[in-house]
């Protein structure tokens, strides 16, 4: 239907725009003034400051939105629950001790040899790692997440409740076990903060968040079978088990590349997907594209609103506090709301 | 086994069950039960709570394995042939659906295409021909945008029926059909398994309601136990006798005068 289209189209040029302006708004502000005439003429520093700085910088924290906002969709609608978040599932926390186990292992390795150790704390590694870790994790919470048989998703959220103190545990134990510079470059990475990072880094970043999202996208109109429950998405010809496992990959490694990218960033896959939803409805063809979209354009503006917030201070807060600051209250909102219209029907 | 599509003509009895048996866990739900239902046919499963109907219904529709015998629909084995090829072939209408994520009604009787569709599901003209007669079918193309949370029971059943009309299957099967709905809308979702039978599908319906099913099937089915008791006409099936037997309940059974339909009261003492 040509309206369906246009709605379609509407919805994608909006999120397009959405992320355009993002960039383009976040990249102008900061601490050092810096002149777009100038920084477009070549000029340094201003050249430097907008395109070597703040653009990367911009364009990792897009990545990182579009990452958690798709993986966060599909999650909800595996979840049945609107509640359902990478973060507060605990995935993005088993990313984070994926990761932190090979920087560990890379510490060891480099007391031993130099170049072995050097190689597998770089970038993609740690990537690789926070992938396999989000996996893992995604799979123990919705199987202890399964009561006789069943998805309960009050169970679920407190398994990745539970996870997420286990793993804050064990990588404070690995914070004291490693020399303290590693303890640093820990700390560092897992506050939640988006950086500057080497162009390398922004690449596979690029490439591993695009192949997800993009697995996610093709997966949509399972994932729309899928919220009706297993036993009518296999009534509608689904094969639940392999549509299932693909999309908690596909999410999985979304997740864990933007935990690799960022450390730990929540509530951007929880508020993200609501809001859009209300505007476009529950079907995921377009939730997931569109999710994406505004979740990266929704970090950009963050990362902005972190560089500026303490300014006169001097000092900048990780982005993770600021969705942070957002998403706390408004988990809280949601699960009230959700109790509500439980209790209603 | 081989997992072609069978098409017309289709291969009769289309549903045949031999010796099935199934347990869940280690509770057997059915044993060794043989059940044959014909295109055309509208069949109703009868029995008390736990009796295996459902049980039935779930292997008729593959979502279950026998652990004994075999059931074919169509000739194929549904519970190992392609989930898509079974979707094309038979659609289950479930006893309570659940509403999780707020679909139009449009959007909702589409997924019934979901069987015919590509990856991304987008709707051909076929598709969109066969949800709107669906929807004529079931009385809802006036509601067809209204969202299903926003549907009271009785509307949403005629959903999850007109999903089913759309997804085209020679087997319909009914999940009670008839539970939680008030007395009118219990009437026209038997009226509408009855055209469907009329139009050349295999219904099989689970109905609690004898009365119901001695009015509008062709043909009941009573298991109890797992087993299959009594199969046949609904006034051959429905004796007095029987039903004590199965349901444990002493009954007056009469006949309606206008119909000539059997009729199954329990008999209640006064107080």
């Amino acid at each position: 239907m040509t309206s369906a289209r246009a709605r379609v189209a509407l919805a994608l040029a909006a999120g397009v725009l959405a992320v355009v302006l993002a960039v383009a708004a976040s990249s102008l502000v900061g601490a050092q003034p810096i002149s777009l005439r100038a920084a477009l003429a070549g000029t340094d520093p201003d050249r430097a400051i907008l395109f070597d700085l703040r653009v990367p910088r911009a364009l990792v924290a897009a990545l990182v939105g579009c990452a958690l906002a798709a993986a966060g969709t599909a999650l909800q609608a595996l979840l049945r629950n609107p509640l359902a978040e990478p973060f507060v599932l605990g995935v993005s926390g088993g990313a984070a001790l994926g990761g932190s186990i090979v920087l560990v292992a890379a510490a060891g390795v480099a007391r031993l040899s130099g170049w072995a150790g050097e190689a597998l704390g770089s970038a993609p590694p740690v990537a690789l790692g926070a992938i396999v870790g989000a996996a893992l994790s995604t799979f123990l919470v919705f199987g202890l997440g399964r009561i006789a048989g069943r998805l309960v998703p009050e169970a679920a959220l407190l398994v990745g409740i539970v996870f997420n103190s286990f793993v804050a545990g064990v990588i404070t134990l690995m914070k004291l076990l490693v020399p303290p510079e590693q303890a640093s470059r820990l700390t560092y990475w897992l506050v939640g903060a988006v950086g500057y990072e080497s162009a390398g880094t922004q690449a596979w970043g690029a490439v591993a968040v695009a192949a997800a999202v993009a697995v996610l996208v093709a997966l949509s109109a399972q994932v729309n079978l899928l919220t009706l429950g297993d036993e009518e998405a296999a009534a509608l010809g689904l094969d639940v088990r392999r549509a299932r496992a693909w999309i908690f990959f596909a999410a999985s490694a979304a997740t864990g590349a933007a935990v690799a990218l960022a450390g730990m960033v929540g509530f951007v896959g929880l508020i993200v997907p609501h809001l859009v939803r209300r505007v476009i409805g529950p079907d995921h063809r377009l939730l997931i594209p569109a999710s994406a979209l505004f979740g990266a354009a929704f970090l950009v503006l963050a990362d902005a609103v972190a560089r500026l917030a303490f300014l006169p201070l001097g000092t900048e807060p990780p982005v993770g506090a600021v969705t942070a600051f957002v998403g706390g209250p408004f988990f809280l909102w949601l699960l009230r709301r959700t109790a509500r219209a439980e209790g209603a029907r | 086994m081989t997992a072609r599509e069978p098409g017309p003509p289709w291969p009769e009895p289309i549903v045949d069950m031999r010796g099935a048996s199934y347990s869940y866990g280690g509770a057997p739900a059915l044993a060794a039960v043989s059940f044959t239902a014909r295109s055309g046919e509208f069949v109703g499963l009868i029995g008390p709570n736990g009796a295996g109907k459902s049980t039935l219904v779930r292997l008729v529709a593959g979502l279950l394995s026998p652990g004994n015998g075999e059931v074919r629909l169509a000739g194929l084995d549904p519970a190992t042939a392609p989930r898509r090829t079974v979707a094309r072939l038979c659609a289950l209408v479930p006893q309570e659906p659940r509403i999780s994520w707020p679909f139009t009604v449009r959007e909702a009787v589409m997924m019934g295409r979901a069987p015919r569709q590509g990856l991304l599901a987008v709707s051909s003209r076929f598709d969109r021909g066969a949800v709107d007669g669906a929807l004529q079918a079931c009385d809802l193309v006036q509601l067809a945008e209204r969202r299903l949370d926003a549907l009271s029971g009785g509307e949403r059943r005629r959903v999850f029926f007109a999903r089913a009309l759309a997804q085209e299957p020679r087997v319909l099967l009914l999940d009670e059909p008839t539970a939680f709905l008030d007395l009118g809308h219990q009437v026209a979702a038997m009226r509408m398994a009855q055209v469907a039978a009329r139009a050349g599908l295999c219904v099989v319906a689970v109905l609690h309601d004898l009365n119901l099913a001695a009015a509008a099937c062709d043909r009941v089915v009573a298991l109890s136990s797992g087993r299959v008791v009594a199969d046949g006409a609904p006034e051959a099936v429905l004796t007095a006798e029987r039903v004590e037997e199965v349901w444990g309940v002493p009954v007056w059974r009469g006949e309606n005068a206008a119909s000539g339909a059997a009729v199954v009261l329990p008999a209640l003492p006064r107080r």
